[in-house]
């Protein structure tokens, strides 16, 4: 294991959604679920940070604030779509500003559905996402193999 | 002493000649080359009187001195028209008051005076004369450039160059004359001569607020004045023959005599070094073109104000009227710091912080012990170096950028690099480790705590000088901040120009490898003859110092190393995408600047209400002074 | 007077002690919360992850700040370690702190750029006092060369609560611990992101954590110069003074940058000056 693995910070971005998911991912900060004990901090700031968290689906508004906050965070980065609604755009998926899921904009590497996403799913798919991130950065050593966006890895 | 004379009489023929040529490039070669004389000159003095401790020269007191006198009563005429031409009475009524005290003194109490030893030489005269005579002379040759580009930025003024260059060389004489004169009525003639040019350069523009800023100061210096000629008429009234006139003899008077003199000249010193009830002249003076700012406001003019305490602190020191006066200058120290947070205005910061720093060698002084002489005499030598080189940049940055406003050099490091790398020098020697100043404050505040009542100087120390750290921090910061909308418009600076910035920029940093030379050679030497004993920075200290020195000259090159690590992404903005030049859509989809400013603290450290409690405290110090010393006198 | 082999040990072990003891407090932070907490090398793993991470910077001079904060950190650490002169530590250590406030507003962003403004206004809330500790030690101990102050017999706390106290304040601020914790801090504080670091990455964001480890072994180190005169003393004084700042970091909110501002002149002017000066004027001046 490297040391990425055993520290991954992440950024937790509400794109759009109904506050449930967002009260899931912070219940695994709280005392019961205490993600710290993997070394997992909530940085607030893409430039800090490993793991792109986002609940909720895409919109006109959110559209280029994703991708910016994407572009923001230095490589290796991973990103998690917590939620049905990230993953697909969930039941707004029909709406008239809704865009679908959050890979209709970058390339997300673990989805956790669920409607809201439990903590326990939420903190399983980040581990899934510490394997991929282990990948990006043993291939980002290899320059030639590129960094191809990966498929979708489902929890 | 031919070396002496010929450095006062040199730049005065100079000046007269400038008075006359009102061609553009005959001038500049002419001052050009008169800089050139007046440096080798004064570095010629150096070499020749460096080893020589204190060397007295008998020159001929009585037609020099009724020349002065002569002088002195057409410059009181002149004062007395313009006065009265611009209505400024105040000014009227003390000139007319200098006037009589000064009739008194030529005409009554010197009738059987007859001082020996007019013109003196020692270490601290030295290197009063080497600040004067190179960094002086650099500010003349600079000055060619730079009014040149005034004049065509300002039509409105009236071009009066010639004017400008008679009465900045008549300066450098006068600066000249003021610290080779052992004479105190000698010095008296210099004193009143730089206020005249002071008087008329910050007037050069002509414009109502000129007009107003030049007569505050004549009037602020005129008061000093008259403190002087109390003093004069104080030591002729104990001495009719006039033998303590004589500086050296003065001092050796011991303390029941001297003390008197000692502290009127210490008001009169107050005065020209706009210490705080008077510290508005030097904040209005700022209205003088940048190189007059540089010169007279900065390195040198003001200077005499210390000067003349530094040489009467073995009088002041342990005295209550001591102490007075260095917590005049402490008081000062700490209120023109604070002020200068809330000032954005390059100019008007540089003269808060040289108002500070003139309070701080006073405070030094005025305590007086052998270390803090010292500190004080080290503290007049960084800060001339390093206040000049700021005004010039802001000088030449104000010419290119068309403002002299703080938060319009924002990403100055993209837009002149050079000039901002020199600034960024010029602000590290006034505040930082291992630079010129802090050695001194830091000798202060192990000097202070030695010395009575030192407490509250170290007080003064620890809470100042983190306000410095502030101003100059934030100062530096907008400078060197990657502002996107910079573009490079350094081109197109006068060759002579660059030539002043970077050699004022390279004695920056070399003073601050060699001060413990000048220490060891100049200051040591003086201080010991004066105190028997001296102080200095211990050799392990040294050489830290001088390691954090080369350390900080060889960081800049871990740039070319990994300097160019790292993939460029725009800075962060909560998401929000924006243009390269950081525009970015609000809310309602309108497109936005970014605007970044610094702290000002206006509430806090606000100019109105610092200025206010800092002239109460001040004026009441020297109410304190003026009563203990009355009670003297009777 | 100075001695190179204590200065060297302090490059060598600090950042492991430095580590070790900010695992420490994040364990200690857990377990007050409530939490099982990280492991006790999470602090190094973190810094091996930010070394694995990409450099990405808004301008490539960030590089050159954060190389150089951390070198004069060092330096001012090293020299207090070998026995330097006290005012120049903090000098340099002031230095160092300037490298970092130009870093973050080199990038010219919102959040660095007022980061930096108010770190800079801790350095101004910060350094009277410690400037005031350091003359309170010369006068105790005759000299401010912290091998002379080391090897003082004189207990320096008896002669020096309120300067003491009026550092612990400081350390406070020092330490980035709430309620000082304005210009970035170790918690999730969204109001500034992450203040004047918000714009370092990866490697140089590893560097400001290094440097920031030797920082307060050489802030523990001025715990210890208090206690001095005896080693099972200082070495418990060091214990509960880091305890203490734990404890404050996690019961107090994050204050207005004006509240400290005027609390650590205010206290350093109460309790530092007036500690020097009754020690100045009470005992005869300076103290053998
Ligand atoms: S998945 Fe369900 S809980 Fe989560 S954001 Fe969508 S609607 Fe809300």
């Amino acid at each position: 294991m490297t040391y990425l693995t055993r520290s991954p910070w992440i950024l937790h971005y509400d794109a759009s959604s109904c506050n449930g998911c967002d009260i899931e991912v912070l219940a695994c900060l709280t005392p019961l679920y205490d993600v710290e004990r993997f070394g997992i901090l909530n940085t607030g700031n893409p430039k800090h940070s490993d793991i792109f968290v986002v609940t909720g689906g895409v919109n006109e508004q959110n559209r280029e604030v994703i991708k910016n906050i994407y572009e923001q965070i230095p490589d290796p980065k991973v990103v998690v779509a917590v939620g049905i609604c990230a993953t697909s755009g969930g039941v707004f998926r029909e709406c008239y500003n809704i865009m679908g899921g959050i890979d209709r904009i970058i390339p997300v590497d673990v989805y956790v559905p669920g409607c809201a996403a439990r903590p326990e799913s939420i903190i399983d798919g980040i581990v899934k996402a510490l394997g991929i991130l282990e990948e990006k950065r043993a291939r980002m050593r290899q320059p030639d193999t590129g960094k191809k966006a990966t498929g979708g890895e489902t929890v | 002493m031919i070396e002496l004379a010929f450095l006062i009489i040199f730049p005065t023929i100079v000046a007269f000649l400038l008075l006359f040529i009102s061609r553009g490039a005959f001038r500049d070669s002419v001052v050009k080359i008169a800089a050139l004389v007046i440096g080798a000159g004064s570095v010629y003095l150096l070499i020749r009187y460096y080893n020589q401790g204190l060397v007295l020269f008998s020159a001929p007191f009585e037609p020099a001195t009724e020349i002065m006198f002569g002088i002195e009563l057409i410059i009181a005429v002149l004062l007395l028209y313009l006065g009265i031409r611009y209505r400024k009475y105040l000014a009227v009524v003390l000139v007319l008051f200098q006037t009589a005290l000064l009739l008194l003194v030529e005409l009554v109490l010197l009738s059987d005076a007859h001082p020996e030893t007019n013109l003196f030489i020692d270490q601290f005269s030295l290197i009063m004369a080497m600040i004067i005579g190179i960094i002086g002379t650099l500010i003349c040759v600079y000055s060619l450039g730079y009014m040149e580009t005034y004049h065509t930025r300002h039509p409105e003024v009236k071009d009066r160059r010639r004017l400008y260059f008679f009465m900045v060389f008549v300066f450098l004489a006068a600066m000249f004359g003021l610290v080779f004169s052992n004479n105190l009525l000698w010095v008296f003639f210099f004193w009143e001569i730089t206020t005249l040019c002071s008087f008329i350069l910050i007037g050069y523009a002509e414009t109502h607020e000129a007009t107003n800023n030049a007569f505050l100061a004549l009037e602020m210096n005129l008061l000093g004045g008259i403190a002087f000629a109390g003093a004069l008429i104080y030591v002729l009234s104990v001495d009719p023959t006039g033998g303590l006139l004589e500086i050296e003899n003065l001092l050796a008077s011991g303390h029941a005599i001297a003390l008197i003199p000692a502290v009127l000249l210490g008001f009169a010193g107050i005065t020209k070094a706009a210490l705080m009830p008077f510290s508005s002249w030097l904040v209005g003076a700022m209205v003088a073109p940048t190189p007059v700012s540089a010169l007279l406001h900065s390195s040198t003019m003001v200077k005499a104000g210390v000067y003349i305490i530094v040489r009467f602190a073995p009088v002041l020191t342990g005295t209550p009227e001591g102490l007075i006066i260095g917590l005049i200058g402490g008081f000062t120290f700490l209120l023109a710091s604070a002020i200068a947070i809330s000032q954005s205005n390059a100019k008007k910061v540089l003269a808060y912080s040289t108002i500070a720093n003139l309070g701080l060698i006073v405070a030094c002084a005025g305590v007086g012990t052998y270390k803090l002489v010292w500190a004080a005499i080290l503290l007049i030598i960084f800060h001339a170096i390093a206040k000049s080189l700021l005004f010039l940049c802001v000088g030449t940055v104000e010419h290119r950028i068309g403002s002299r406003n703080i938060e319009d050099m924002s990403g100055l490091i993209i837009r002149m690099p050079k000039l901002a790398v020199m600034m960024i020098v010029g602000i590290a020697g006034m505040f930082l480790a291992p630079f010129g100043m802090l050695i001194s404050k830091w000798a202060a505040i192990e000097a202070f705590i030695e010395a009575q009542f030192g407490l509250i100087f170290v007080a003064i120390l620890a809470f100042g000088g983190s306000l410095t750290v502030f101003f100059w921090s934030k100062w530096m910061g907008k400078i060197l901040s990657f502002d996107p909308n910079a573009v490079g418009e350094e081109k197109s600076v006068k060759v002579e120009k660059w030539l002043v910035l970077y050699i004022l920029t390279g004695l920056t940093v070399l003073i601050c490898l060699i001060f413990p030379l000048i220490s060891s050679t100049l200051i040591e030497p003086f201080v010991l003859a004066v105190y028997g004993q001296t102080a200095r920075l211990s050799q392990d200290n040294l050489i830290i110092m001088a390691m954090m020195l080369f350390l900080l000259m060889i960081m800049p090159f871990s740039m070319l190393i990994s300097g160019n690590n790292g993939k460029k992404v725009s800075a962060y903005m909560g998401g929000r995408p924006t243009s390269p030049d950081l525009k970015f859509a609000g809310s309602m989809g309108i497109t936005r600047d970014v605007t970044l400013t610094n702290y000002y603290f206006n509430d806090m450290f606000g100019e109105k209400r610092l200025l206010m409690t800092g002239t109460a405290l001040c004026f009441g110090l020297i109410l304190l002074a003026g009563v203990i010393l009355a009670g003297m006198i009777l | 007077m100075i001695s190179l082999w204590t200065a060297l040990l302090f490059i060598i072990l600090a950042p492991f002690i430095g580590g070790l003891v900010s695992g420490i407090d994040r364990k200690v932070t857990a377990r007050m919360q409530g939490r099982v907490g990280p492991p006790i090398l999470q602090p190094f793993y973190d810094v091996g992850k930010l070394f694995e991470k990409e450099n990405l910077v808004v301008t490539t001079t960030q590089n050159f700040y954060v190389l150089s904060y951390l070198v004069f950190i060092i330096v001012s650490g090293a020299l207090f370690f070998a026995g330097g002169d006290m005012l120049l530590v903090i000098f340099a250590f002031t230095l160092a702190h300037i490298f970092l406030v130009l870093g973050g507003y080199a990038s010219y962003s919102p959040y660095s750029f007022i980061g930096a403004e108010r770190e800079l206004i801790q350095i101004i809330a910060y350094e009277p006092m410690i400037i005031l500790t350091a003359v309170g030690m010369y006068m105790v101990a005759g000299s401010f060369f912290v091998s002379d102050i080391a090897a003082s017999s004189l207990p320096l706390i008896m002669y020096l609560p309120g300067v003491f106290i009026g550092f612990l304040m400081v350390l406070t601020i020092k330490l980035r611990k709430s309620p000082f914790d304005l210009s970035t801090s170790h918690h999730a504080h969204q109001e500034l992101v992450k203040g004047v670091t918000t714009e370092f990455t990866g490697p140089s964001l590893a560097k400001i954590e290094i440097a920031h480890w030797y920082e307060n072994v050489f802030l523990l180190g001025v715990i210890f110069l208090f206690f001095a005169f005896s080693i099972p003393l200082a070495l418990a004084a060091l214990v509960i003074a880091y305890l203490l700042e734990i404890l404050i970091d996690n019961t107090f909110s994050r204050v207005k940058w004006q509240f400290t501002l005027r609390s650590a002149w205010i206290i350093a002017g109460m309790l530092g000056l007036v500690n020097l000066a009754v020690l100045y004027y009470l005992a005869g001046g300076l103290l053998p």
